[in-house]
């Protein structure tokens, strides 16, 4: 297998929109690159992929292939899946890496069939062995189990990676990569799906990529008390989570599920409210870098993990840290 | 219209994980199981699919002998017909390997329409699998669906609303489509103590690997790309500092130890 070579990132954009996370991955690509002795690459597919490449250079990839075109002007596999297909068959990649998020499961899932090659999902570390293969650590279990797994069979490797895990690239405007220019034509009567409507969601800050989440759980005891919590989160630039228990009696939304049957988050500051810590919830969120625990009960599991904590009543304690907070913080 | 509903039998989230050291493989027999929390939804909304447009409910399982578990739950619940995949070459198949084998059972099952799935189960977490099916047999990939909002089964159209980040997006697609549920799409019902009765007659034969016209050599430890090389326990995360005092006072610390990892800005 010779012929395979370089590490490929694929970039996330949202109608040739991006963010810095949506190279957050290339930290991590350029290590593993650096590691082979090989090159760190981007693959692109948009409807114009000009700026979305150009960007792809600031933050260190040598080289972007490209794939331009109508039909790929929103995200959908089908499309995508055609389009990174031919570009890896022809290219020939040692290493694939996409982001554990929709849009990165949705493409290495419809790629992976098609090149009869393995994905290693949403892993937590990865890194190259003495043979040159790519070790990949997953969580398994809920996180109460670490999983390394590697693929020596078949070309390329491929991962999704959980977001926020490593160390963000740094950005380097004066730094441009080779940019190679791939035509794929796609008819849009071959493709299955269309894409009718965006509904933006209220939810302002996205869970799984938020510094800072303040978190609810049983012992917010009704859906008027997650109110004290979004205010928290508001004042803090944060975005609001929830536990299974909070979810299940219906005082809050699913989307704002942290844990095994909800989001894995990974945030600075995890601030859980009234949350006793059942193992199903630590396993969404017992990576963040900072956890605070505020519960009535002394004895909550909660504790044992947090660099934080104060038993106490969340009622009283959350409105006094928002006038704290308020009163420190001028914004 | 047929559904095919694929569901997975998981270890008890509860319960303690077994491994076989030397394969990497779970000791699926000496654990408690249940039915991947995950499938509940898809079960539950293939049923509430036939409700409303009049289906034919296929169940599918992958596993080990005492996976009938979870199919004989799936005909308790009212699913028309089940389907065991069941064959000691199967261990140790990676998500290549599994979508592989339900891709040739939901071929064998034929004429279907949609497939619902789990988001991912609740042992593995890859959450893939769904997506690789429908990537092999070429059907849609509609993943994330926190809605159905039609189904046309004459038109052979469908119309699923996608939870994905920052918001919810529509799209139209064409069957056959594998349709992957997010939690909460619905509420799944229990099984009444007539089904339980009813199901608990039906023999569930198994399918091998031979009878979907599945190669060996592309399922279980042979076939996988993925293979597990270590199993490890993270490290236990210690706990800290617990704040004691008045409301007022431990209130001030907090924030002055929070805005010292200069996070809040």
């Amino acid at each position: 297998m010779g012929d395979y070579k370089d590490v490929w990132v694929y970039v996330e954009h949202k109608e040739g929109a991006f963010t810095p996370m949506s190279y957050e991955l290339f930290g991590i690509g350029r290590k593993l690159a650096g590691d082979l002795g090989s090159n760190l690459c981007a693959l692109v597919i948009a409807e114009n992929t000009d700026e979305i490449a150009k960007e792809a250079g600031y933050y260190g990839a040598s080289k972007v292939y490209a794939v331009d075109g109508a039909p790929f002007k929103t995200f959908r596999p089908d499309a995508y899946a055609k389009a990174a297909c031919a570009v890896m068959d022809k290219y020939k990649p040692d290493i694939v890496l996409y982001r554990s998020t929709s849009q990165g499961a949705d493409l290495s899932a419809a790629c992976a069939p098609q090149l009869e090659t393995g994905i290693g999902s949403d892993a937590i570390g990865l890194e190259i062995d003495g043979d040159k293969a790519m070790r990949m650590t997953r969580a398994a279990f809920g996180g109460s189990y670490l999983v390394t797994v590697v693929n020596t069979k078949v070309k390329p490797q491929m991962a999704t990676v959980r977001p926020k895990v490593f160390a963000m690239a740094e950005r380097d405007t004066s730094k441009q990569a080779e940019v190679v220019k791939e035509p794929v034509a796609v008819a849009e009567d071959d493709l299955r799906t269309k894409i009718v409507q965006f509904m933006k969601s209220e939810v302002a800050v996205n869970l799984v990529e938020a510094d800072i989440i303040v978190s609810g759980g049983r012992g917010v005891g009704k859906p008027e008390g997650f109110g004290v919590l979004k205010e928290l989160a508001a004042a803090l630039g944060g975005a609001l989570g929830a536990s299974r228990a909070a979810v299940d009696s219906g005082w809050i939304a699913q989307e704002h599920q942290v844990g095994q049957t909800g989001k894995t988050v990974k945030p600075k500051i995890y601030i859980a409210c009234g949350i006793s810590g059942a193992i199903q919830h630590l396993a969404g969120m017992r990576t963040s870098d900072c956890i605070v625990a505020i519960n009535k009960d002394a004895e909550a599991p909660i504790f044992k993990i947090a660099s934080y904590g104060i038993v106490g009543d969340y009622n009283q304690v959350v409105p006094k840290l928002i006038e704290e907070f308020k009163k420190r913080l001028t914004r | 219209m047929k559904i095919v509903v694929c569901i997975k039998q998981v270890p008890d989230t509860e319960a303690e994980v077994k491994w076989d050291l030397q394969k990497g493989t779970l000791k699926r027999d000496d654990m408690d199981s249940i039915t991947n929390p995950f499938d509940e939804f898809a079960l539950e909304e293939a049923l509430l699919t036939k409700e409303k447009y009049d289906a034919e409910i296929v169940a599918l399982s992958m596993g080990p002998q005492k996976a009938t578990d979870v199919l004989r739950n799936a005909l308790a619940l009212g699913v028309d017909e089940v389907h065991h995949v069941s064959d000691p070459a199967l261990a140790g198949s990676d998500t290549l390997a599994t979508s592989y084998v339900l891709a040739k059972a939901i071929e064998k099952i034929g004429n279907v329409d949609v497939v619902l799935c789990g988001k991912q189960a609740t042992d593995g977490n890859t959450g893939v699998v769904g997506s690789e099916i429908a990537s092999r047999l070429g059907y849609s990939q509609l993943s994330f669906v926190g809605k159905i909002l039609e189904i046309d089964g004459a038109g052979k159209k469908i119309k699923v609303e996608r939870g994905i980040e920052g918001g919810v997006e529509v799209v139209e697609a064409k069957l056959p489509a594998v349709v992957s549920v997010l939690k909460g799409i619905n509420e799944p019902r229990l099984p009444n103590l007539m089904g339980i009765r009813k199901a608990a007659k039906v023999p569930i034969p198994a399918w091998d690997t031979n009878e979907i016209g599945a190669a060996k050599e592309r399922v279980g430890v042979e076939g996988a790309a993925v293979k597990v090389i270590e199993l490890t326990t993270p490290p236990p995360r210690s706990g800290g500092e617990m704040l004691k005092g008045e409301l007022d006072e431990v209130s001030n610390l907090l924030v002055e130890k929070l805005l010292g990892l200069k996070v809040i800005k």
